[in-house]
């Protein structure tokens, strides 16, 4: 009985799904059109690439499916789609992760998932709350709004953020939208300069003089709130780290090679992935990414370029498969006469790591079978400031200028 | 050693000053014999005279428990009275202890009471609570040590004829009783037999722990055949009149009337109750005397050298043959020929002994390789009917009686033997309810039916608890530590000669075979203990459940109803509810094979059939969510009405009698 119902209810919710489709590919098909002879400094013409998609309506949807169940009194639950490994494909030909169709069904009526079922309902509330109001909110906030006391006893709805969390997650991939569409963002991470100006909610700002924090990338990057105006950069730096990010900053890299530099602070959040998207997308602007040398760096840039597995619904909308990976890669050591000392030494979990990346089928091509096998028989990780040792701007003057004059990337 | 360091030093100082040391002669002249009860007077300490408090615990209890051995002795069930009376203060009282035993003899008074080491106990193997017959003289001692008064004793030993009353003093130098006054008087406290003794010594009064109250607390459990009467030292005493106004014009009864008052409450009350005086009755709860223990001799593995020996002087048997026979139990001629072969082996080729040897002729090199030979003999194990346990049944009736707490249970392990002589454990649990949740787990200890207080940590019985693994039963323990939790442990040993550790008979000895048949005992328990936390675990579980969905319905529904205003908040809930219904009836119900439903047991009735377990259905945890509003408590308008909160019901499976208890903690 439970099974027929999953199947039901999987078409149901992927109607919205269906819907939207459409919208975006037109998007994508107008972009390469119309930015084609687009040239550095002129003026950039406005295009949307924002879902049409009334989330609030998507969430009345879901209420009233419950209702339904309800009314025919059997045990309500919503399908929730697999956020893992084994529920996303690899789509060779897009170059991006897809999510399966795997779903785990939440059932109100089952002791293991009673609560999380409630909590479910309660932040889609509080979300379609924040719609109807035309609000957005941090997740934390939402979470204290949530949060209160069970009527009749000492149980609390939420007891940690944690607990919130993922069910922000779970509600983002049932219903199919981004939480910047559910009224949500993350706490901001990121920053960028560059020479260009854009516009922030109304606000003009030129990125070539923003002093040395650098634009903070907003969590909501969509184009009723960012619109790119004008500018000359050729090509996007994404550095993984605040501190690198700063010496090219400081250098005035930005200026001197004509590019935006940006910084996630480590695994870069939806807003700067967006971001980057839109920017190579609508500006036809090249990406390039600059992390260290380990695992978790590989990961970083696959997540640019392939889309992650949490949020490999949202592929289409954030994978850039043309990112390249510009550095550090494992053969770097040797090319640059980098010496031995500063070098670390992987671990377990490194080491385990970068078994499982290489076992990615994203992963599969030649050139990084090669790069991760040799970064397993060196048996060492490099970071980024281990450049410094040889000066403090080789980064900026000789070690990328060098490699993007002999295109040592990976794709 | 001193005379080497000396001699080292300088030895010519020794020979110089010869003289004016002590010779052999000088030093004979200060030797002499040091009486038994002088010793002890000045090792009290030994005896559990260590300190004011604990010297009035323990005179109570050497009384109580000669008063109750006498009684049991002749077969009478006992009737107990024991009275403290403050004289000044706070610091000076008289007690008197007094039974309605066989009485004693006018003879025998002087040896009973005066002299220290004389009783009936200690020549023989038979299970009783004195052994040594040390108590009552030092505790008399004690008193006159402290006070300068000597004891009172009233005693009639025949039911028609008058009472003698004896001042008695003992003579510490000469360990023998100095009676200073005695008469024969009509005595109307002993209406048939009976003895009655007054100490008047120097005594701190303190409730809690380890106190006279606790004491007879504890014994009140573990003798429930017994009555007692108890008149605490705020007994009829008013408040003006500890105050020191003399305004002894108070509604207080006197001390005569509220026993006389008390002596009728024990004849109906079937639980401990305190008169309006404040004397507290400790009714009998079983009607019956426990059997009468056997007297056994001695088990061969059992005696050391020095008593075999003394035993070979004193026997009334001329052949060795007829002495091992007669003198220790498990010895038969068969066995008795075996021990003399091993014993000439052992003493070669020069003498031989036989079955006909002439005891008196066995010398100090004989003797040895007898007691070396029976080492090496096999023997059957020493009877073990002489050890009369206090039984599940009392056991349980006494634990139900003293302590509120929702599951108990109790066992009573085979004999066993230690070093040649029988014994029998017994333990039992109390568990939850309103025993002290954040604690480690109280353990009484009872040896012969006397409640041990003092000296725990070094008392075989506490260790055995800790050894025990309680967490294999549902208990928190830490690492080498007592259990954590609302438990209460009750263990006894009975034995014709329980080891203690000290003369005071404080703490059991630890031996491997007692340590042993302890942890068997408590693990049993344990099992039982499991069982039930289990079952209730699960109950609980059950409970949960269905509260979960009951708890949560409100908050989908009116979170459906924020998203979408069209779905109303009370049809939505209705319909959850009637879904909750369905869903928990359903998951409720197990099926065996053939798909028949099975109906569960609740954590109780796993043990309908076990006499040796008893769970009280406690009001207690309902209570908890129940808050003070008048409409809640409709089911207990009684119970509201008298101010005090229902009383626990208490169902017992092993006996039909009605265990309820009054809210009304005696020793609170």
């Amino acid at each position: 009985m439970a099974k027929k119902k999953t199947t039901s209810k999987k078409t149901a919710a992927k109607k919205p799904v269906a819907k939207k489709a459409p919208v975006q590919r037109s998007a994508k098909k107008a972009s390469p059109a119309k930015s084609s002879g687009g040239a550095p400094k002129k003026k950039i013409i406005r295009k949307s690439t924002r879902r049409k998609v009334d989330t609030g309506a998507v969430l009345v949807g879901m209420a009233n499916d419950i209702a339904t169940q309800v009314g025919a009194l059997t045990d309500p639950g919503v399908d929730i789609p697999t956020r893992a490994l084994s529920n996303v494909d690899f789509d060779e030909k897009a170059g991006m992760i897809r999510m399966g169709s795997n779903t785990q069904r939440r059932n109100f009526f089952n002791l293991g998932q009673a609560k999380k079922f409630m909590q479910t309902t309660l932040v889609a509330a509080g979300c379609s709350e924040l719609i109807r109001q035309k609000k957005t909110t941090s997740i934390r906030d939402l979470f204290y709004h949530c949060k209160h006391t069970i009527e009749g006893s000492k149980e609390n709805t939420f007891d940690e953020q944690s607990e919130s969390d993922p069910i922000i997650e779970d509600l983002e991939v049932a219903l199919a939208s981004l939480r910047e569409e559910l009224g949500l963002f993350a706490e901001p991470k990121g920053a960028m300069v560059g020479p260009m100006v854009i516009e922030d909610n109304k606000d003009t700002i030129d990125l070539s003089k923003m002093g040395s924090g650098g634009w903070a990338i907003p969590s909501i990057v969509e184009d009723h709130i960012i619109k790119f105006k004008r500018g000359s950069a050729k090509y996007i730096l994404l550095i993984e780290k605040g501190a690198v990010w700063r010496r090219f900053s400081e250098d005035r890299y930005w200026e001197k090679h004509k590019c935006m530099i940006i910084h996630g602070g480590g695994q870069p959040p939806r807003g700067v992935r967006r971001l980057i998207w839109r920017m190579h997308n609508e500006l036809k602007l090249p990406v390039y990414v600059l992390v260290d040398n380990d695992p978790w760096g590989y990961y970083i840039y696959s997540v640019i370029k392939q889309g992650s597995i949490n949020l490999a619904f949202e592929s289409e909308r954030m994978a850039i498969p043309a990112a390249r990976f510009i550095g550090m890669s494992a053969y770097d050591a040797e090319r640059f006469d980098i010496p031995k000392t500063v070098s670390i030494k992987l671990n377990d979990n490194d080491t385990r790591r970068a078994k499982e990346i290489m076992a990615y089928p994203w992963f599969q091509r030649r050139e990084w079978q090669k790069e991760i096998k040799h970064m397993l028989k060196l048996g060492v990780k490099l970071e980024l400031e281990a450049l410094s040792n040889k000066d403090f701007s080789f980064i900026t003057e000789h070690y990328l200028p060098r490699k993007l004059k002999d295109k040592q990337w990976l794709d | 050693m001193t005379t080497e360091t000396l001699s080292k030093r300088s030895p010519s100082n020794r020979a110089k000053g010869g003289g004016s040391r002590a010779d052999a002669e000088s030093m004979a002249k200060k030797q002499r014999e040091i009486s038994v009860s002088e010793f002890f007077a000045k090792n009290r300490h030994l005896l559990g005279f260590d300190n004011p408090r604990k010297a009035l615990m323990t005179t109570i209890k050497e009384a109580v428990d000669n008063a109750l051995d006498a009684c049991e002795e002749a077969g009478i069930l006992p009737n107990i009275f024991v009275g403290i009376e403050p004289l000044n203060k706070d610091t000076r009282f008289r007690v008197t202890v007094r039974d309605n035993g066989p009485g004693i003899v006018r003879a025998q008074v002087e040896n009973v009471f005066g002299r220290l080491l004389y009783g009936s106990k200690f020549h023989r193997l038979k299970m009783s609570r004195g052994q040594q017959g040390i108590g009552i003289a030092a505790a008399g001692m004690y008193g006159l040590m402290t006070t300068g008064k000597p004891m009172v004793i009233h005693t009639k030993p025949k039911k028609n004829g008058k009472s003698h009353r004896i001042v008695l003093a003992i003579d510490t130098q000469k360990n023998k009783a100095d009676v200073s006054d005695h008469e024969e008087t009509d005595y109307d406290l002993i209406p048939e037999t009976g003895t009655e003794v007054s100490i008047e010594l120097e005594g701190k009064f303190q409730r809690g722990k380890q106190s006279v109250d606790e004491y007879l607390k504890q014994t009140a459990i573990a003798n429930p055949h017994a009555r007692i009467i108890y008149q605490p030292p705020d007994a009829c005493v008013s408040k003006t009149d500890s105050n020191g106004n003399g305004d002894s014009g108070s509604s207080m009864p006197s001390l005569i009337d509220d026993y006389a008052h008390a002596v009728q409450l024990a004849e109906s009350a079937s639980e401990t109750t305190i008169t309006p005086g404040g004397t507290v009755v400790f009714p009998r709860a079983i009607g019956e005397l426990p059997p009468e223990p056997k007297e056994i001799k001695p088990h061969p593995l059992g005696i050391e050298l020095g008593t075999l020996i003394k035993m070979l002087k004193q026997t009334d048997s001329t052949q060795l043959g007829g002495f091992l026979q007669n003198e220790f139990s498990r010895v038969s001629l068969r066995v008795a020929n075996q021990i003399c072969a091993a014993a000439n082996k052992i003493l070669g080729k020069e003498e031989t002994i036989t079955n006909r040897t002439w005891v008196s002729k066995l010398g100090h090199h004989e003797a040895d390789a007898i007691y070396r030979a029976i080492q090496e003999t096999k023997f059957m194990a020493p009877p073990t009917d002489c050890v009369e346990p206090i039984g599940v049944k009392n056991l349980l009736a006494g634990l139900l009686k003293g302590e509120k707490a929702e599951f108990y249970t109790a066992t009573t392990r085979p004999p066993a033997v230690y070093r040649g002589n029988p014994f029998q454990i017994e333990v039992a649990i109390a568990y939850g309810g309103e025993l002290g949740a954040e604690e480690p787990a109280r353990v009484i200890r009872f040896a012969n039916r006397v409640p041990l207080l003092y000296q725990q940590s070094a008392c075989a019985a506490f260790k055995s608890v800790g050894d025990t693994t309680w967490r294999n039963y549902g208990m928190t323990q830490p690492r080498g530590g007592q259990p954590v939790g609302p438990m209460v442990v009750m263990i006894h040993m009975a034995s014709v000669w329980v080891p203690f550790t000290s003369e005071s008979k404080e703490a059991i000895a630890d031996y491997d075979e007692i340590r042993k048949e302890m942890k068997l005992a408590l693990s049993e328990c344990g099992r039982k203990l499991k069982t039930y936390l289990s079952r209730r675990a699960r109950m609980k579980r059950e409970g949960q459940r269905r509260d979960v969905f009951q708890r949560y319905i409100k908050e989908v529904a009116k979170s459906l109803n924020v998203i979408d205003p069209k779905l109303k908040v009370k049809t939505l809930c209705e319909q959850l509810e009637e879904v909750a219904r369905q869903r928990t009836v359903e998951a409720d119900m197990e099926f065996d094979e053939d798909g028949n439903p099975i109906a569960k047991p609740g954590p109780g009735e796993a043990f309908a059939d076990d006499d040796s377990t008893v769970v009280v259905e406690s009001a207690k945890p309902a209570a908890m969510f129940i808050d003070d509003d008048d409409d809640i408590d409709d089911d207990a308008p009684k119970a509201k009405s008298k101010g005090k909160k229902p009383a626990p019901k208490r169902k017992s499976k092993s006996d039909e009698d009605d265990y309820d208890l009054d809210q009304g903690n005696l020793f609170d």
